[in-house]
């Protein structure tokens, strides 16, 4: 049973040589763009799971103004009772919600008795940190997995720089938002490995602990940190969580909250538009090379078979049935190439998850890179690098439906 | 009623400044189920007259009817479905698709020119290789048959879709004398079976005594028609 396809194939493989020059040329092309894709898009999952699920958390609400004025960590602008309350209100109102996290941020002075340096402290309940950062607990190198009222977990660069190990004895002191100075001894309970990003060099007590240095009559929150059950679904909680608080205005009557998703807090999410922007470009690249082979190699096959052409168009052959021999087979050229460069990407990003590639991102070392690629990136590659062959094929196909037969039989 | 009527028909050609006059105001009329040839040196016009009748070229003036239509103002389109239907070509060079069998290239008009059915087209192709004594090499591709054998595949091809005439500009060119009448021969018993009417060009003397009606074409003009 003969058809198009078939007569499409084998005029392909009538120049076995410059069909698989050119099928390999566009496989090779789908391989890298697959293999790119895998790669910068594990980092930057990875990144960004490193990011949210250690410290940062996926969503975040604070008082209006705060994070614009995060480096001094103001105490005049954290949420009372009253006001995290409501916050806590919209939070529980919202199912998609698995954990969050209640913290006191302030910065103060730390001491080992020796010497003293300035430090960054987050007081925070620790189950509900836990479950709200879970990697939180794997960043705690040293000491037990927990905070204990009493302790502090010291990031390690200041634990190196003042020379405290778990056990030591260390002072904090901290100035309250009434100017008022208060300080308090702790027992180093553990060390806490730094990422990179803002807060992720900070220390961390028990929230009990925050209030008393800062002597706070009634419970004072700086930020609440949100985490998702669903990552995916960050921009629609982030708008539910904006309109139910938007009805809630400060003094001034504007917004009294305010309320972030990771990536208007952390500095990465540029570099993930970046990567964002990379693939484009190399999907960009992928379509050039797709274009240019498959249109040379139809440009030369129209131009060699211009009697055939001829022969076909005078015993019948409606130009569009020609335009479509000739997309057929920019079709099937584009299609293998795809196929073969999808089951070639698949085997180079498996063997690269055997190889446990690792790389270094700032003071993070060793992070191991695992590179996926689902099922949609496949067959969106795949798809683009079809409609290019068959788009590739249009002009060649077109000028072929459209010759003279006379000439087309004459031609020698 | 006529196959073929042509009424004045000219054809002119630009070449450069220089306009030449390839078909000079032809009248003649072609029955159905004839054979005939039209002869002439080089450069006569038997091949523009061809492609005239064979809607591949349109006249500069006067009309042509093949098969009740008049076929010199059918636009492209129209033009090919005009020649899918109701002409058949048989070329000098054989012209058969070297990618396709014997088989293939007899069932290509009737597969994507006409949509037959399977069964229709299998019943027909077979017959048509039968005739022309090529059912044995239905499986081969062009290049491994003789030049012959591939005139007589383009003869099945040329009659496969039922045409009502069938055009052949010097079919047996390329062919020795043996195998230049067993293709002539060929086609003079599809027409005695099919009733399909014939039109050829050729400049072989001995060729055109099997023709039953010549006409002589010279620098464009009609010169004679014999019986």
């Amino acid at each position: 049973m003969l058809n198009i396809f078939q007569i499409a194939v084998r005029n392909l493989m009538r120049y076995k040589r410059r069909t698989l020059l050119t099928a390999s040329l566009v496989a090779i092309g789908v391989v890298f763009v697959l293999v790119f894709i895998s790669i910068s898009g594990s980092f930057k999952n990875m990144m960004i799971g490193q990011i949210t699920d250690s410290f940062l958390g996926h969503i975040q609400i604070h008082k209006k103004g705060y994070v614009a004025s995060l480096d001094s960590l103001p105490l005049t602008l954290n949420m009372g009772p009253k006001a995290l309350g409501k916050v806590e209100k919209a939070i529980n109102e919202i199912p998609d919600i698995e954990a969050y996290s209640k913290r006191i941020k302030f910065g103060g002075m730390f001491s080992n008795f020796v010497e003293t340096t300035n430090v960054r402290l987050n007081g925070v309940y620790p189950e509900d940190e836990f479950k709200t950062v879970p990697l939180f607990l794997s960043r705690i190198k040293k000491g037990e997995k927990t905070i204990r009222t009493g302790e502090i977990l010291v990031p390690e660069l200041l634990a190196k720089g003042m020379k405290v190990k778990v056990g030591d004895t260390v002072v904090v002191i901290a100035t309250n938002k009434d100017g008022s100075v208060n300080g308090k001894q702790f027992r180093v309970g553990g060390i806490l490995e730094s990422v990179s990003g803002p807060g992720g060099r900070d220390g961390y007590i028990h929230i009990d602990d925050a209030a008393e240095i800062l002597r706070m009559d009634a419970m004072e929150i700086s930020e609440i940190a949100i985490r998702l059950k669903d990552f995916d679904k960050l921009h629609g909680v982030y708008n539910r969580l904006k309109d139910k608080l938007s009805n809630e205005l400060n003094k001034q009557g504007k917004p009294a909250f305010g309320v972030h998703t990771w990536e208007k807090l952390s500095p990465f999410y540029n570099i993930a538009r970046m990567i964002d922007v990379m693939t484009f470009f190399i999907k960009l690249m992928l379509i050039a090379i797709v274009l240019v082979s498959i249109m040379n190699v139809m440009v030369m096959a129209v131009y060699e078979r211009i009697r055939e052409i001829g022969t076909i168009a005078a015993i019948g052959t409606l130009p569009g049935k020609i335009v479509a021999m000739f997309l057929i087979e920019g079709f099937s050229l584009g299609f293998f190439g795809a196929v073969v460069g999808d089951i070639l990407g698949v085997a180079v990003i498996s063997v690269l998850n055997v190889s446990k590639l690792t790389f270094n991102f700032g003071r993070q070392k060793g992070l191991l890179l695992s590179p996926d690629i689902s099922l949609q990136d496949i067959l969106t590659i795949s798809i683009i690098v079809i409609i290019i062959s068959v788009l590739a094929s249009l002009q060649p196909a077109y000028k072929a439906s459209r010759m003279n037969p006379i000439d087309a039989l004459r031609h020698v | 009623m006529s196959l073929v009527t042509a009424n004045n028909l000219s054809k002119a050609y630009a070449k450069g400044e220089l306009k030449v006059d390839a078909l000079k105001n032809l009248n003649f009329e072609i029955e159905p189920a004839s054979f005939v040839s039209f002869i002439g040196p080089s450069g006569s016009g038997k091949t523009t007259l061809l492609n005239l009748i064979g809607c591949l070229d349109k006249p500069t003036s006067g009309s042509l009817i093949v098969a009740d239509t008049d076929v010199s103002g059918l636009s492209r389109r129209m033009a090919a479905a005009f020649r899918g239907r109701k002409i058949g070509f048989i070329f000098q060079d054989f012209n058969l698709i070297p990618v396709l069998t014997v088989y293939e290239n007899v069932g290509y008009p009737l597969l994507v020119v006409q949509n037959t059915p399977s069964h229709e087209r299998k019943k027909r192709i077979l017959a048509l290789l039968e005739a022309v004594g090529m059912a044995d090499k239905k499986n081969k591709y062009p290049d491994q048959i003789s030049g012959g054998q591939k005139q007589r595949v383009a003869v099945a091809r040329a009659l496969v879709t039922n045409p009502k005439l069938v055009l052949a500009d010097e079919p047996t060119a390329n062919l020795d004398h043996k195998t230049a009448y067993m293709v002539i021969d060929i086609m003079k018993k599809m027409k005695n079976e099919l009733g399909t009417t014939f039109i050829f060009s050729t400049h072989d003397q001995k060729i055109v005594g099997e023709a039953e009606i010549v006409y002589l074409l010279e620098d464009g003009e009609l010169t004679n028609g014999r019986d």
